[in-house]
C-alpha cells in the first residue's frame, strides 16, 4: 500500500453524475417492466487515476475482498488500488439504484423476479434515501435498534445486503448482525437473545440406522440438537430416507425431547415422502441465487412452492411455525457454471431472497464445504461466513453457521475457532454439532458438540429454552447451563432408547 | 503400529462416557470423553493427527512410475498425461486447468486414437495415495467380470487431474465410455478413498449430472469386489442404454438397496 498513499491522501470525487430520481425509484418496485432504466457506468478516481465500472454487477464484484472464486471467475479487482475504489464508487450509489439495476436480468431470472416483485416499497421508504455508504453509517447509528432493522428487512434487496457487506470490516458486520433478531419456532423456539442452537448432524458413511442413533444419543447427552437433528443421507433414496425418517421420530417420541428433525434429501423426494405420509417435519433444499444455479440442483421456485405446501400440509409444526430449512454457501452458482458475472458473495445473498419466501425455521450458510477453488484460506472462510451471517439476518432470515473446511484448504481448527467465536458475539442462530468435528461420510470438518460447549462456557449462550428444560431435567445440564459431571442416568435411559429401536419395537 | 495406536494411551476413568460401547457401532468420533467444554489431551492430538493426515494426504506427490509399474505388470498398455495444472497449488486454486490436458499431451493422444467401447482413466485428484493404492486392483477385478468382448483402451494415467479430465481424453481416444479413477477429498478418518466415474459418450463440456459415480471404493470402505461388481453392472448398462447420469442413477440407487 506504501507504494500509492495517494489513495488516502488525494481528492476523491465520484464520477457518477446520473442519479435516479427519487419519487421513480420507489415507484419502481412495483412496476419494474414499465420503468426505462438505461444504466450507467459507475467510476471513481483515485490519486488522478479514473477507475470505470461497466455496471452494477461489475463494481460490485470489483469491490469484494479477494475470494478465490471470483479470482476463478475472473470478476476480482485487478489491484487493491482498484477494490478500494470500486467502494468508493460503490459508497456513493444510491441504494434505490439497486431496484432499477439488476445484476441478473429480471427478463430471465426468477430470482431477479422474485426480489423485485416481493420487494415491500413501505419498509423500505425510511431507507430509500440513502446511498450505500449512507445505509452503512445508518446500520452502525446506535439509534438503529432491533426493532427498526425488524421493520426494515422486507425492504432491503439481497444486492444492498451483500453491497454494504463489502464496505464493512469484521467488526462491524458483528456489531449490526448482534443487532437483528430473527426468532423461529417449531418444537423449541431459535434465535433469542442470549440463546445459541446446534444442528446435530449424526451423519454415517452407509446411513446405518444404529450407527446414526449412537450418534445422536452421543450429541443429545452433550446437549447438542435443538435446531434439528439433520442427517444427510449418502443416498437420496426414498426408502432409505423413509426410514431414517422415521427412526427419528420414534426416537424423539420415546425420549420425549423437544426436537425436529430432518433427512436432508432433495425436494422432491421430500415431496413423496410428504404423500405417504411419512415424519416429514422440515422441507430441507439447498438454494442458489440464480434461477440456472437452482436449475443445475434440479429445482425452480414452483417446485419449492409445491414441497413447501406439500410438508405444511402434514400438520406436525404448532400453528405459526416455520417448517422449511434451507442451505447455501459461496461458490455454489459458480460451480454450477451459473453465476451469470455475479460475484460469488452477491450470488449466496440472492439465494436468501428464496429462502426468505419459505419463512424458514432455519437457513444454514456451509461456508468452507465447497472448497479452496472458492474459498482459499481461513481468512477467506472467517470473512465469508460473517458477510453470510450478516446478510442473511439484515434479511430478517434465522442464519446459522457450518463453520467448516476441507483438507484441500489452507485452513485449520484454529480459523474454525474464530469463526465460532466471532459468530456467536454476531448472535448466529445456530451452528453445526458433529462429533468430533469429522463427518465421516462427507469427509470434511465441522464444528463438534464440544465446540459449542466452549461457547456456551465462555460466552454464556443458552440452548432454545425449550430444549435447555429438557436437558436440565434430564440431568444432562446442570441447571447452570454446563453439562451435569455424572450423566450415568441419563446415559442409561438414552442408551436403553436405543437397545429398543435396534429391536424395532 | 501405528502413530494412531502409540498415542492415544487409555483415558482416565473421570474423562469416559459411560456409553462408550456405542462407539463399536459407528466410525463417527463418538464419546469422546470430556474435561470441562473440552476433550482429553489424547483425543485432541488424535484429532490433529488425523487432520494432519488428511491435509497431507492432499500434498501427497503422485508416485506415477509405481502406478505405471503395477499396471504394466497386469499386461496393460499405459499411457501417462498431465493435466493443464503446472503444479499442486495452481490446481488447487483452479479446477480448470485440472480438467483440460496438456496441450502436448491432446495431440499425443489424438495420434493414438481406435476403436474402443472404454478407456480407464486413472488421476491423482485429491488423494494420490487413493490412485495408487486401489486402481489397478479394481480394474483387474472389474476387467475380470466384463462378460462379453469389449474393446479396452491403454490405460490412461493422469497427473494433477479432475474428474472432467477423462472427458477430454475419451473423445481424443475415440472411446465410447470412460471410467475415471480418482482420488477423493481425504476426510479425517479416510485418506484414501478412490472414486469411479462413468460417462457415456465422453466430451468436452460434459456436466457431472451426465455421470455415474461409485464412490469410497477401498477396503474398509466399498470393497474391491463390491466395487467392481456394480462398476461391470453399470457398465453393461450403459453400453446397452447409451447413456450415463441421473436417470440411470435412480436405476443404480434402487438396485443397490436390493442388493
Amino acid at each position: 500500500m506504501s507504494r500509492d498513499t495517494g489513495l488516502f491522501t488525494a481528492m476523491t470525487q465520484p464520477t457518477s453524475s446520473h442519479r435516479a430520481p427519487l419519487a421513480n425509484t420507489i415507484a419502481s418496485s412495483s412496476c419494474h417492466a414499465e420503468f426505462a432504466w438505461e444504466g450507467h457506468i459507475f467510476g471513481h478516481v483515485v490519486a488522478g487515476r479514473r477507475y470505470q465500472f461497466a455496471d452494477l454487477r461489475t463494481l460490485l464484484a470489483r469491490a469484494t475482498p479477494l475470494r478465490a472464486g471470483d479470482q476463478l471467475a475472473g470478476l476480482s479487482a485487478t489491484s487493491e488500488e482498484e477494490r478500494v475504489a470500486a467502494r468508493f464508487a460503490l459508497a456513493d450509489v444510491p441504494l434505490s439504484t439497486f431496484l432499477m439495476e439488476l445484476v441478473v436480468p429480471y427478463e430471465d431470472d426468477e430470482v431477479s423476479r422474485l426480489i423485485i416483485d416481493g420487494h415491500d416499497a413501505a419498509a423500505f421508504a425510511p431507507i430509500a434515501h440513502l446511498t450505500v455508504g449512507g445505509f452503512r453509517e445508518w446500520l452502525l447509528t446506535a439509534s438503529t435498534r432491533e426493532a427498526t432493522l425488524t421493520a426494515a428487512a422486507p425492504g432491503i434487496t439481497p444486492e444492498m445486503a451483500a453491497a454494504v457487506s463489502k464496505l464493512m470490516r469484521i467488526q462491524e458486520l458483528v456489531l449490526v448482525a448482534r443487532k437483528c433478531r430473527v426468532v423461529t419456532t417449531f418444537r423449541t423456539t431459535i434465535g433469542l437473545s442470549g440463546r445459541l442452537s446446534t444442528r446435530l448432524q449424526p451423519n454415517h458413511p452407509s446411513d446405518d440406522a444404529h450407527g446414526i442413533a449412537a450418534s445422536i444419543i452421543d450429541g443429545l447427552l452433550c446437549g447438542s440438537g435443538d435446531a434439528c437433528i439433520g442427517i444427510n443421507p449418502a443416498t437420496d433414496a426414498p426408502d432409505t430416507v423413509a426410514a431414517l425418517l422415521g427412526m427419528l421420530d420414534s426416537l424423539r417420541q420415546r425420549l420425549d425431547a423437544p426436537v425436529q428433525s430432518c433427512v436432508l434429501s432433495h425436494a422432491t423426494t421430500t415431496m413423496e415422502l410428504a404423500r405417504r405420509d411419512a415424519p416429514v417435519d422440515l422441507m430441507f433444499q439447498s438454494v442458489a441465487g440464480t434461477e440456472a444455479a437452482n436449475r443445475s440442483f434440479g429445482i425452480s421456485l414452483a417446485l419449492l412452492d409445491e414441497a413447501h405446501d406439500a410438508v405444511r400440509s402434514l400438520g406436525r409444526a404448532p400453528p405459526g411455525g416455520n417448517v422449511t430449512y434451507f442451505e447455501t454457501g459461496q461458490g455454489s452458482a459458480l460451480s454450477a457454471d451459473a453465476h451469470r458475472g455475479v460475484d460469488q458473495q452477491t450470488c449466496e445473498a440472492r439465494a436468501y431472497a428464496v429462502a426468505r419466501r419459505y419463512a424458514p425455521l432455519l437457513v444454514n450458510t456451509v461456508v468452507g464445504f465447497i472448497g479452496p477453488e472458492y474459498l482459499y484460506d481461513g481468512k477467506q472462510i472467517v470473512r465469508a461466513g460473517l458477510e453470510d451471517h450478516f446478510c442473511g439476518k439484515l434479511l430478517g432470515l434465522p442464519m446459522g453457521c457450518d463453520v467448516c473446511h476441507t483438507s484441500h484448504a489452507e485452513a485449520d481448527e484454529d480459523d474454525m475457532d474464530v469463526l465460532l467465536t466471532t459468530l456467536t458475539v454476531a448472535g448466529c442462530s445456530y451452528i453445526m454439532g458433529v462429533p468430533g468435528a469429522d463427518d465421516v461420510m462427507l469427509h470434511y470438518r465441522s464444528s463438534s458438540f464440544h465446540d459449542a460447549l466452549y461457547l456456551r462456557e465462555t460466552l454464556g449462550v443458552r440452548p432454545a429454552p425449550e430444549f435447555e428444560a429438557w436437558l436440565n431435567a434430564m440431568g444432562i445440564f446442570d441447571g447452570a447451563n454446563r453439562v451435569a459431571d455424572a450423566r450415568t442416568i441419563a446415559a442409561s435411559i438414552v442408551g436403553e432408547q436405543l437397545r429398543l429401536l435396534s429391536r424395532g419395537s | 503400529m501405528s502413530a494412531k495406536e502409540k498415542s492415544v494411551p487409555t483415558l482416565p476413568r473421570d474423562a469416559m462416557d459411560p456409553w462408550h460401547a456405542l462407539r463399536a457401532l459407528t466410525p463417527a468420533r463418538i464419546a469422546l470423553g470430556r474435561v470441562g467444554a473440552g476433550v482429553p489431551t489424547s483425543r485432541h492430538l488424535e484429532l490433529q493427527l488425523a487432520q494432519a493426515r488428511a491435509k497431507d494426504a492432499v500434498w501427497r506427490p503422485f508416485d506415477v512410475a509405481g502406478l505405471e509399474h503395477a499396471l504394466l505388470a497386469d499386461r496393460h498398455e499405459v499411457i501417462r498425461v498431465h493435466s493443464s495444472a503446472r503444479d499442486r497449488r495452481e490446481y488447487l486454486a483452479r479446477p480448470d486447468f485440472g480438467r483440460r490436458l496438456a496441450a502436448a499431451d491432446g495431440e499425443t493422444l489424438a495420434t493414438l486414437a481406435g476403436v474402443y467401447d472404454l478407456v480407464f482413466v486413472v488421476g491423482d485428484g485429491l488423494a494420490s495415495l487413493a490412485a495408487e493404492r486401489h486402481a489397478p486392483t479394481l480394474i483387474r477385478a472389474v476387467m475380470e467380470r466384463l462378460g462379453t468382448p469389449w474393446r479396452v483402451a491403454p490405460i490412461v494415467v493422469a497427473e494433477l487431474a479432475r474428474v472432467a479430465l477423462a472427458d477430454e481424453v475419451g473423445a481424443a481416444l475415440g472411446a465410447k465410455i470412460t471410467v475415471m479413477l480418482i482420488g477423493e477429498r481425504p476426510g479425517m478418518s479416510a485418506q484414501d478413498s478412490l472414486g469411479a466415474y462413468v460417462t457415456w459418450a465422453p466430451r468436452l463440456g460434459r456436466t457431472d449430472a451426465e455421470r455415474n459415480c461409485v464412490s469410497n471404493v477401498r477396503p474398509e470402505g466399498l470393497g474391491y469386489e463390491a466395487a467392481a461388481r456394480t462398476l461391470s453392472w453399470l457398465l453393461q448398462e450403459v453400453r446397452r442404454r447409451e447413456q450415463t447420469g441421473v436417470s440411470l442413477r435412480i436405476v443404480a440407487d434402487a438396485r443397490q438397496l436390493s442388493a
